[in-house]
């Protein structure tokens, strides 16, 4: 019988030729990161086993991003913790601000993941790896101490969904638009426990960055880990960058998948996830008329350099509405850079908005965009909870940066092509 | 294992921010956490709330995020267990490494009502309804999580076993 490529990555790392889902095994882990909410837990728990080195300095990540710049001081405690730790152990991945970025662009970025790996990170959001093809799924501070440890985890095999878009993706329609709609078709525990496994000629030619926002958000669905198998794309991204070689792997033609969903995506418009869920969501024709109090363009789905590249595009020579404001956090110092270089900011500056060094912050109701309660925020994030941004009376709508821009600029939810 | 507690209701998809808000999250300190637990689902819970009480939830219980700070705060906030039709991965698993016992059951949510008491009876597999006079089927916990809390959660069991 064949395996996905899910089942074999866990399969190598386990040390045995096969695996089936359901079957609980123990693997190596590649790296293992956290962050400033959930290192400190980690760390109390590392030092209340009694353990004096971490298994390896080179394959822990420490990165203080969601209440860096220290919002205040408790956050700033909760930071030194990271530091004095990184510190005492030698972690060669930990990064100081004026380095750091959100988590996961950073890593990829860095070339500190890389195809083939398997990765835990204290943070639901550490799937966005698997669009290199690598076995990445969230766990909690507990699961990080353990692994900082023993070098190992455990994991139940999950089963693999596979969702195969097909057709031709329209203008304005990106990766986002994609997971969106996936999560709205099959809700938010559409996928429980499961792999999410993205295939098919649309994914053949998505570019990396829209790749890495899609698999970014199969937690979204429930889902254990999203996946998609190497390809050119990947190398090309992939050569040069990693600092450890990249192993390839992809699903048997006989592989077993539990569900196999079929997606045409010739006549997709952009989505909006209305609050207060992901799976909420609508084409942004149908949206109504739905006043908007901010606009941020940002976080590990989508504050990447194509996002700010689409955002631009569309805000270019225009500016945002009266009352409305437009925060833009690019989500590494390299992406802002870029951004910079490529006049990017001038296009930003002039439409009337706030760029932000690199940090979560508003995007968990952190820092640097805080909603009032009865404000509504459209933003490029992936979580629409209740309280999520802020007031617990405030709203959050999720769409893509294109949508962004194009809200800002109206001052209500609108499609890019009513702006562009 | 045994519980015996007042029934608090929640229903389907509790995230984890509902249970604790991220401007929270500032400290890992139980008691801290603890006052502020389900404040986004039910600013009232933690004035209501008494030692031993149990938490009812429809399916995908503490989806989101991967804070440990949520079983944390309900633990902190001194519920016994939670039982749900569903959890979310990341909070199931969290809950076994940090020892806060949870048990899946379709039927308990569908009839059982805010305020009954019930008791859930791990070893034998059934909740029973104290003030109804029913009882149920609760699954079973997987032998490895049965370790794990055997062992005293994660930490305890990596010491115990080696890894
Ligand atoms: S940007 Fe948002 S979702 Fe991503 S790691 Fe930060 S807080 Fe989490």
């Amino acid at each position: 019988m064949g395996m996905t490529i899910s089942e074999k990555i866990l399969a190598k790392h386990a040390g045995v030729e096969g695996v089936e889902p359901g079957e609980i095994i123990s693997v190596k882990v590649d790296i293992a990161l956290g962050n400033d909410i959930t290192a400190p837990i980690a760390i109390k728990e590392f030092k209340r086993a009694g353990a004096k080195k971490v298994f390896d300095k080179g394959r822990v990540a420490l990165v203080p991003d969601h209440f860096a710049p220290n919002k205040d001081i408790a956050s700033a405690e909760q930071c030194k913790i990271l530091r004095d730790f990184a510190k005492e152990q030698d972690i060669e991945n930990y990064f100081e601000t004026g380095e750091m970025g959100v988590e996961h662009a950073l890593l990829p970025e860095q070339g500190i993941v890389t195809p083939g790996d398997v990765i835990i990170g204290a943070d639901s959001h550490t799937c966005t790896y698997g669009a290199l093809g690598a076995f990445s799924t969230g766990v909690g501070s507990t699961d990080l101490a353990a692994a900082m440890v023993t070098g190992e985890t455990w994991f139940k095999v999950p089963e693999s969904m596979k969702f195969v878009y097909t057709g031709k993706l329209p203008k304005w329609v990106d990766g986002k638009d994609l997971i969106l709609y996936t999560i709205g078709k099959i809700g938010v525990d559409g996928a429980l426990y499961r792999s999410m496994e993205f295939t098919g000629p649309v994914i053949d030619s998505l570019p990396m960055d829209d790749r890495f926002t899609m698999a970014n958000m199969a937690i979204e669905a429930g889902g254990k880990n999203g996946i998609i198998a190497p390809d050119a794309i990947t190398k090309a991204y992939v050569e040069g960058r990693m600092k450890r070689p990249p192993v390839y792997y992809a699903s048997d033609a006989d592989a077993v998948y539990s569900d196999v969903i079929e997606i045409d995506c010739s006549k997709l418009s952009p989505q909006v996830a209305f609050p207060h869920l992901p799976s909420n969501t609508r084409a942004v024709e149908e949206a109504g008329n739905v006043a908007i109090d901010q606009v941020v363009i940002g976080s590990c789905t989508n504050g990447r350099i194509s996002d700010l590249r689409k955002a631009a595009a569309v805000l270019k020579g225009k500016k945002v509405a009266k009352y409305l404001r437009l925060i833009v956090i690019p989500a590494t110092q390299q992406i802002y850079r870029q951004a910079m270089e490529e006049g990017l900011f001038d296009i930003f500056l002039d439409a009337g908005a706030a760029i932000s060094t690199p940090t979560c912050g508003p995007c968990l109701g952190g820092h640097t965009g805080i909603l009032a309660a009865g404000e509504r925020s459209l933003a490029t994030t992936n979580r629409n909870f209740v309280g999520r941004m802020g007031s617990p009376d405030s709203e959050v709508y999720l769409a893509s940066p294109a949508v962004a821009a194009a809200t800002a600029v109206k001052g209500v939810i609108a499609s890019p092509e009513e702006v562009a | 294992m045994k519980f015996t507690g007042k029934v608090w209701k929640f229903g389907a998809d509790i995230d984890t921010d509902a249970i604790i808000p991220a401007r929270y999250l500032n400290t890992s300190d139980p008691e801290e956490l603890a006052k502020h637990c389900m404040e986004d689902a039910d600013p009232e819970f933690v004035n209501k709330v008494s030692p031993g009480d149990i938490i009812l939830a429809d399916k995908n219980f503490g989806c989101g995020s991967s804070r440990e700070h949520a079983p944390i705060s309900i633990k902190g906030a001194k519920v016994s267990c939670v039982v749900a039709k569903s959890f979310a991965r990341i909070f199931y698993r969290n809950s076994f490494n940090m020892g806060l016992p949870i048990f899946e059951s379709e039927e308990a949510y569908d009839k059982c009502d805010e305020g009954d008491v019930i008791e859930v009876d791990a070893d034998n597999g059934v909740i029973r309804n104290i003030t109804k006079g029913i009882e149920f089927n609760v699954a079973p916990i997987p032998p490895f999580m049965q370790q794990l809390i055997e062992d005293g959660g994660l930490m305890a069991h990596i010491e115990k076993r080696g890894k």
